[in-house]
């Protein structure tokens, strides 16, 4: 058992370097002084000087944020009461109802990405912030749907039934009894819809249109004209963006 | 339960859906306001009536580019331009008919042109607002994509040849069958262009580049097909890289980025071959739905002015289409072949017109190509 | 109850169903109708009903396309598995303090940005990138080795793409084995393969299921790793839509690879997805 369990160990390490090699290799590059060679030729922080000042790619940061921000908000006032309603009540067609809740999720995001592009071209609708919004709510909704039903299966409703029977209305039992024991599921469930929505390109590359670039989609337009330090450098501050979000999330999870 | 009959249900619900209905009106407001005028980000609203902060959307080649030329005009009018960059014609095409149509000023080949203005995508230009337009080269307004030169102003010229780097390609290349030489396998990049890499493969084979002939088109598909096992990548932006990189000696290439490569490694050069290619120009265009019109117009006037443009040339290395430029740059840009084609090169090229009804076929046999 | 509070076609539904229904039923329904249209000379549409497009999917010509898409995805989640099967086990038999730090770092490249972990492989595999640079150095190599822009770099790039969606879920399905039984199966003399075989895989299998469901989907209608790995050489079905309706404007056609895409990924996913029902969300 011990030596199968270190042959074990052994792997996992070595899956831990193979995930965590190639996102070091581009850190450290980040501040390789050479343009172009991967051989070191002395260390800089001029590549993120560089990115400072670009201004294309502030514009895209505010976008994503933006987005990101307005689908979150989308998924989770709209998706709680989803939620709720799926498993607290019941509805004709509930299969349905819950296939075509699953389907955003399962579908592959190019097949998304250009159903929505041909609908809003054939509705005339410009495309721009808000068709790429209107992308990211169809993804969001349904996650966080997903992820609250989860946590209100857990959440007994005899707690609900005692707040009834104590008087309560159903609003009062649900904002005094449901909602504070869903608010870490929500809080949780926004957290992943707000890093989709940042971290999505797909969906976003169809539905994009003037102006309305984000975050990912000047990334990769940077890495269609060359590989260069710049992306490295942006790269590098993107992990660390991802290390913060987790830190964050588990920060609420301990509470 | 006694005590919960005390609260109507119905009442109750009616609190129950009030609520939602306000939290479902605020999301919804929420959203609208997010996407409304704030700060830098932009919508379908802000877009139309965005004179008043004064942006310009341009929509251009990603060779193109240069911030201090953009940030000069900005400098001149406050006009701040948003740039968006494709890498084919076909692209530009694809995304102004999805309905990107918050787009100002666009550049197509001279082809891609005639193509939008038929769909009746381009708008009529002014050209009392185009004071500079006197200065283009006669030999670029008489080409007969726009014949009346309403919809478009030509802006940057050049041609497509071979890039390739003479230390390890020792012979001159005299033919655009180098690029299907074995010995070179996996070192030889293509234009990722469906009417550029269709039009050097007819030319290979002694046809016009606007052939209409499917017979022709399979022809060349299927010479494509065969040298697909040699080539490394279909690109139009990084092949320049590819070169100094090391990464490819041979470049299906159009001069410009041939030009830059050539200052970082010396070795590399660049040829047109005998049997001749395409020879292009790319044109500055206002989209009809564009809501700035005289604002766009302001912008392609500075483009084409005589300082800016010879700025240009000397920065990006591609010819302008402003005739007193050429006498104006640096020797270096002016005797360079792969920016100013020479008289006798021009001659052996062909100018790319709307291959019309045929389009279908290279479209198809573009995609079988890719498919291979 | 609550239950019969809610019997109202509640306002708490409507809005999610109208959101949905609005930006992805109806487009859906929209590609499906396209998919039977014709294109316009310059792209567009036209509306001439036609099956064209569906036969034009016969062509053997497109078979390489499918049988690339469908033999990628299926050899990453293949792959994805058996790099993945012992870290997650490893994590989930650790102690509580290393289980947080290893999943954790898990976490990290499951959050990163796709396209950055892609770009890591772009960086790495080019000619003069980091391992051609090592083996010219060390001398394995005598000329650099094309390792951008092939099949087998879109490979690398989809394994590493995927590889935490399929760690995450066979972690916990593995947390939930309690080890007594693995203990249990020693104590009856069995060999830790055997115990491997006979007790951890077949209680392990939900999360197996989930995550092979949850690789092979993206994998199979990937479209950033092709198209920046693959060099134009490697097609996969999601660079092919991308290609029929951004360069070459054929909605039509294009709508209906999306439908062939779509029936490949419920063909294999629906079987498995109702494996999991055994799991339980």
């Amino acid at each position: 058992m011990n030596r199968s369990f270190r042959w074990l160990t052994g792997m996992s390490v070595g899956t831990l370097v193979f995930l965590y090699g190639p996102i070091l290799v581009i850190l450290i590059f980040s501040f390789n002084a050479s343009k172009i060679s991967a051989t070191w030729e002395g260390g800089t922080l001029h590549w993120y000087g560089q990115l400072a000042g670009d201004h294309s790619l502030w514009l895209a940061t505010s976008n994503s944020l933006l987005v990101g921000t307005v689908s979150t908000l989308v998924a989770l006032v709209l998706g709680l009461g989803a939620a709720v309603f799926l498993e607290r009540g019941r509805v004709l067609g509930q299969p349905l109802i819950e296939g075509i809740l699953l389907l955003p999720l399962v579908i592959p995001e190019v097949m998304l990405g250009v159903a929505l592009l041909l609908f809003f071209v054939m509705l005339d609708w410009p495309l721009g912030l808000t068709t790429v919004t209107a992308g990211h709510c169809v993804f969001n909704l349904p996650l966080v749907i997903m992820v609250l039903r989860a946590r209100l299966r857990k959440i007994d409703p005899v707690w609900e039934l005692a707040a009834r029977d104590l008087g309560a209305s159903p609003w009062q039992a649900f904002v005094h009894v449901t909602f504070p024991l869903l608010r870490p599921a929500m809080l949780g469930a926004g957290l992943m819809a707000f890093t989709l929505s940042l971290d999505d390109f797909v969906v976003t590359f169809f539905t994009t249109g003037p102006g309305a670039t984000t975050l990912p989609l000047k990334v990769f337009s940077m890495m269609r004209t060359g590989i260069t330090p710049e992306i490295n450098a942006l790269s590098a501050i993107l992990v660390t963006v991802s290390m913060l979000l987790i830190g964050i999330s588990l920060a609420f999870q301990r509470k | 339960m006694n005590a919960v009959k005390k609260f109507s249900p119905i009442a109750n619900q009616s609190i129950l859906q009030k609520c939602w209905l306000v939290v479902w009106m605020l999301s919804l407001f929420v959203m609208l306001v997010g996407c409304g005028p704030s700060g830098e980000s932009s919508s379908i609203g802000d877009i139309s009536q965005d004179t008043s902060t004064k942006k310009l959307y341009y929509f251009t080649w990603s060779d193109y580019v240069d911030q201090d030329l953009l940030d000069g005009f900005e400098a001149q009018t406050g006009i701040k331009v948003v740039v968006d960059t494709f890498s084919s014609n076909e692209e530009l095409l694809a995304k102004v008919q999805s309905g990107a149509t918050g787009y100002d000023v666009i550049v197509p080949s001279d082809f891609m042109v005639s193509i939008l203005a038929q769909q009746r995508l381009l708008a009529k230009l002014d050209h009392e607002r185009l004071p500079n337009y006197q200065f283009i080269e006669p030999f670029l307004t008489q080409l007969p994509f726009d014949p009346q030169q309403e919809y478009s102003v030509p802006y940057l010229w050049g041609t497509v040849g071979v890039g390739y780097d003479s230390a390890v390609v020792e012979e001159t290349p005299t033919s655009w069958n180098v690029l299907w030489d074995k010995q070179y396998k996996g070192r030889i990049s293509m234009l990722n262009d469906q009417r550029e890499v269709f039009g050097m493969a007819l030319r290979s084979l002694g046809y016009s580049l606007n052939s209409q002939d499917p017979l022709r088109i399979e022809e060349a598909k299927q010479k494509l097909m065969a040298q697909k096992s040699l080539v490394k990548t279909y690109t139009s932006e990084i092949f320049d890289h590819l070169l100094v990189s090391g990464d490819i000696v041979l470049a299906h290439a159009w001069g410009g980025p041939i030009a830059r490569a050539m200052k970082e490694r010396p070795s590399i050069k660049y040829v047109v071959p005998q049997e001749g290619g395409t020879i292009w120009t790319d044109c500055l265009a206002v989209l009809a739905t564009s809501p700035r019109k005289a604002m766009a117009l302001e912008f392609m006037n500075y483009l084409i002015d005589t300082q800016v443009a010879q700025a240009t040339s000397e920065r990006l290395l591609f010819a302008s289409a402003n005739r007193l430029v050429k006498d104006r740059v640096a020797a270096s840009v002016r005797n360079n072949p792969a920016v100013y084609p020479t008289e006798e090169v021009i001659a052996r090229m062909e100018w790319m017109v709307d291959a019309g009804e045929a389009m279908r076929y290279y479209d198809r046999a573009w995609t079988e190509l890719k498919v291979h | 109850m609550t239950v019969s509070s809610l019997r109202q076609p509640s306002l708490l539904l409507l809005p999610t169903l109208l959101v949905l229904g609005v930006f992805f039923c109806i487009p859906l329904l929209l590609m499906f109708v396209v998919s039977f249209a014709s294109r316009g000379l310059y792209g567009g549409l036209e509306w001439v009903f036609t099956v064209e497009n569906y036969q034009r999917l016969a062509d053997p010509l497109y078979w390489t396309i499918y049988g690339r898409s469908l033999f990628l995805a299926v050899t990453t989640t293949v792959v994805c598995l058996i790099i993945g099967f012992p870290l997650a086990y490893v994590m989930a038999r650790s102690s509580p303090r290393m289980q947080t730090l290893l999943l954790v770092l898990v976490m990290i490249p499951f959050w990163t940005n796709f396209l950055v972990r892609t770009y890591a492989w772009m960086f790495l595999l080019r000619t003069e990138g980091l391992f051609n640079s090592l083996f010219l150095h060390v001398g394995i190599l005598d000329a650099p080795l094309d390792l951008l822009y092939t099949n087998g770099a879109v490979f690398i790039g989809l394994v590493y793409g995927y590889l935490p969606f399929m760690i995450l879920p066979l972690y916990v399905a593995l947390e939930r084995i309690s080890p007594s039984l693995e203990e249990a199966a020693h104590d009856l003399y069995a060999g830790s393969v055997s115990v491997f075989r006979h007790v951890v895989i077949p209680l392990a299998k939900p999360g197996i299921v989930a995550g092979c469901i949850l690789v092979f989907i993206p994998s199979i209608g990937a479209f950033i790793t092709p198209h920046l790995l693959g060099g134009g050489q490697s097609m996969m079905l999601g660079t092919l839509i991308q290609h029929e309706f951004l360069v070459v404007r054929d909605w039509p056609f294009g709508s209906a690879i999306s439908f062939l895409l779509m029936l490949l990924v419920l063909v294999v996913g629906v079987p498995l997805f109702k494996g999991r029902r055994l799991w339980g969300s």
